[in-house]
């Protein structure tokens, strides 16, 4: 009976289908809106997702948000008409993206707002705050990013790292501070890492909804490193160790996109003691890879892996972040991250109470309280030396 | 735009990562390297502009569609429909008609304007002292619209609200007055809000040339300035009605020009000959910015304040600021001149890059 009324059923489906192309159809030709004033002239939205100063001029990368395809008309640099040129010409469609080229004799360290004049006279305004030119990945350029990258990512790291030999005769209340510090931490880096993500969201062009895309993003990550664990069997030792310094890493990718990034928008004149506060900032990172490796007595070789994979993204960050930045591919890879150090804050806890053949009540414990208050307030009082 | 704030945030707040680059050494060898950058994006740069610099707009404004010509608009003077009435004196009547248009005011950029008979701005009207002026004003607009003139009339044609000449739409009015006094004047809808009636382009010049017969001190001076007489054939004369473009409406404006198309006469120079002297009946209708004014390069002219007299009011100058609504008449000369372009702009620089900037092209004969 069934094998006879399945083909049936797919008529069934044929109707909302059919509906749906009539209602299409309808409000397409008959227009029935009319009268809510289609009259009024189309939304406009525009968004500057990348700025690049060079020689000759400055080039412009455009995305169109509104309601219909967009016509820029003309380009004003600081309440000045130039010339330009638009890559490909044209109509923009709604969600695509074009270049603008302006000759243009830029001034250095100075600011220039341009303004982007479209058919109907609307304008958009995008200021560049400080004009350098923009990193062009010269061998030397990218040294440079990459000596950055390894105080900001690698060193503090390795200072951690460096810390096993003292904290490997620690006692079960030692351990515990030590794995609640590391938790601490975390939970400091995934609220910075959320705030920079949802930051850079709202910059995107509202196609990619940007909030609504960090939160999905960060929960897809969060629930494929769960999923992947379970497969893999409860973390502990060198392989918790792994995903700490996984989780660590997005992190760092992701603060080595917003440093390079900076260096494609220009910023200048800082001084020295902003990195050693990064390095500060993040030594912890390296006390908490080696917690759970304390009991282990890894090669190390294992060692130099887990720097690399938590430091190391920073430099491949800048790097990206210097030469190709979008705010919402950077927001993207800082929701992955968020994610990531989600698992990792669930993860280490887990192997807290397991190691302590405890439940949740390990938490109010004296050693662990200290640790996760330590943990935060470390970060927290070291994150006042690097922002301004 | 809020883009534009995001944007500064987003920088400062990397700017202490930046602290980092310094520290590391690179910003320092970076700099050097970019002010030897910036010198090359000069060069570069310079090899794409043409005369203006690159500075200007791109495209050209399609006249036809918008049916007016800026440069033909110069010498495009309405003198109206002429009869002569029982007591010998010149009766002149013009049609006027206010209607919704949308026009090209700057290339690909349009403006949903309010014109008189289509164009901004409208018509050149043209008239003698003591002709009598009829003006048929029909309403084809979607508001209010009336014709102030400036000018001496009475209470009843001054177009003002409250006045029989402020009219709905579809509906009609003829202003009758006497042409004077005689000078550069102009009219314009004085429909409430004002500002957004002017700023939508309701304006236009209302010249009244001198009859020498009232003037035998300045009876030469005054026929140079009869449109239509053998001396006045002697002299190129243009009109220019400076105005400007809110297309944001946002309370300021994003396009200036002298008869509306930004940048218009910068890529179409005007015409002069070296032989005849030039005379502009120069206009500021703009909305928003309190001044305006023109700037003559290479060169110095005498003005005539409101046209209202048959001697300068200022003599040997290269500058002239106009209010809202002032006016006046330019005099000057390319006689001793080398062909070539002289430039002529406001001499806001704001204004000047946002399209108030134009060229004559003075040529020998």
């Amino acid at each position: 009976m069934n094998k006879v009324q399945t083909p049936y059923r797919f008529l069934w489906l044929l109707m909302p289908l059919t509906l749906l192309a009539a209602a299409v159809a309808w409000i397409v030709l008959a227009n029935p809106l009319q009268s809510l004033g289609s009259d009024a002239p189309p939304v406009e939205n525009l968004t500057f997702e990348r700025t690049i100063i060079q020689d000759g001029g400055v080039r412009l990368l455009v995305r169109a948000g509104g309601s219909e395809p967009m016509q820029i008309a003309q380009v004003q640099i600081d309440a000045a008409y130039w010339q330009f040129t638009q890559e490909p010409s044209g109509q923009i469609a709604r969600g695509s993206a074009v270049w603008l080229n302006i000759p243009f004799s830029w001034m250095l360290g100075e600011a220039h707002v341009v303004t982007v004049v479209t058919n109907s006279g609307t304008t958009f305004e995008h200021e560049i705050a400080v004009v350098i030119p923009s990193p062009q990945g010269t061998v030397a350029q990218l040294n440079n990013q990459a000596i950055i990258g390894l105080f900001v990512g690698v060193l503090p790291i390795i200072f951690g790292l460096m810390f096993y030999p003292v904290l490997r005769d620690v006692g079960r209340g030692g351990m515990n501070f030590l794995l609640a510090l590391t938790v601490g931490l975390l939970v400091f880096l995934l609220i910075d890492t959320v705030e920079e993500s949802l930051e850079l969201a709202s910059e995107a062009a509202a196609i990619f909804q940007g909030p609504v895309m960090v939160v999905l993003v960060g929960l897809a990550s969060f629930f494929t490193l769960m999923a992947v664990g379970r497969r893999v069997g409860t973390p502990s030792g060198l392989s918790l160790a792994t995903l700490i310094a996984l989780g660590i890493g997005l992190h760092n990718f992701g603060e080595g996109l917003a440093i390079g990034a900076a260096f494609a928008a220009g910023s200048a004149g800082l001084g020295t003691y902003l990195i050693l506060g990064f390095t500060l900032h993040n030594i912890t990172e390296g006390i908490g890879i080696a917690a759970p490796i304390l009991k282990k007595r890894p090669p190390l070789l294992a060692f130099a892996g887990l720097t690399m994979l938590a430091g190391g993204p920073a430099v491949v960050g800048m790097w990206l972040g210097s030469l190709a930045f979008s705010a919402h591919w950077a927001a993207f890879a800082l929701a992955i991250g968020a994610g990531a150090i989600l698992q990792v804050v669930v993860q280490v806890s887990a192997y807290l109470m397991r190691s302590n053949e405890a439940g949740t009540e390990v938490f109010y414990t004296r050693p662990v309280i200290l640790g996760l208050t330590a943990g935060v307030a470390f970060m927290y009082a070291t994150a006042a030396l690097v922002k301004i | 735009m809020s883009s534009n704030e995001k944007t500064t945030d987003f920088v400062s707040r990397r700017n202490v990562l930046m602290a980092g680059l310094a520290a590391a050494g690179g910003t320092t060898a970076y700099a050097g390297g970019a002010q030897v950058q910036s010198g090359q994006a000069q060069d570069t740069a310079m090899a794409h502009m043409d005369t203006h610099g690159g500075m200007m707009t791109v495209g050209t404004v399609d006249n036809e569609s918008n049916g007016f010509d800026p440069v033909a608009m110069l010498t495009d003077w309405d003198t109206g429909k002429v009869e002569t009435m029982a007591d010998g004196r010149i009766l002149r009547t013009f049609e006027m008609t206010a209607e919704d248009k949308e026009i090209e005011i700057a290339p690909g950029v349009f403006f949903p304007a309010w014109t008189y008979n289509g164009r901004v701005p409208g018509p050149a009207l043209r008239a003698t002292e003591g002709d009598r002026i009829r003006v048929k004003f029909v309403n084809n607009g979607s508001h209010p619209h009336s014709v102030h003139f400036h000018g001496i009339h009475a209470a009843r044609m001054d177009g003002v609200p409250g006045t029989p000449g402020l009219i709905g739409p579809g509906e009609e009015f003829t202003y009758e007055f006497d042409a004077k006094p005689f000078g550069c004047h102009l009219y314009h809808c004085h429909a409430l809000p004002l500002r957004r009636h002017m700023a939508k382009g309701m304006y236009g010049a209302f010249v009244i040339d001198p009859d020498p017969d009232k003037h035998p001190e300045h009876a030469n001076v005054a026929r140079s300035r009869l449109y239509g007489s053998a001396e006045n054939a002697g002299w190129q004369e243009m009109v220019m009605v400076m105005n400007a473009f809110d297309t944001n409406l946002d309370g300021e404006n994003e396009f200036y020009a002298a008869n509306t198309v930004a940048f218009a006469y910068a890529k179409n120079p005007i015409k002069v000959l070296k032989s005849k002297p030039v005379r502009i009946y120069l206009i500021n209708t703009v909305e928003f910015d309190p001044i305006n004014s023109f700037h003559l390069h290479a060169n110095f002219f005498d003005y005539y304040n409101q046209g209202t007299t048959l001697t300068p009011t200022l003599k040997t100058v290269d500058i002239i600021t106009q209010c809202q609504a002032e006016r006046g008449i330019l005099e000057f000369t390319f006689a001793e001149h080398e062909p070539g372009l002289y430039m002529f702009h406001a001499h806001q620089a704001e204004f000047t890059e946002l399209g108030w900037m134009a060229n004559f092209d003075v040529v020998e004969g």
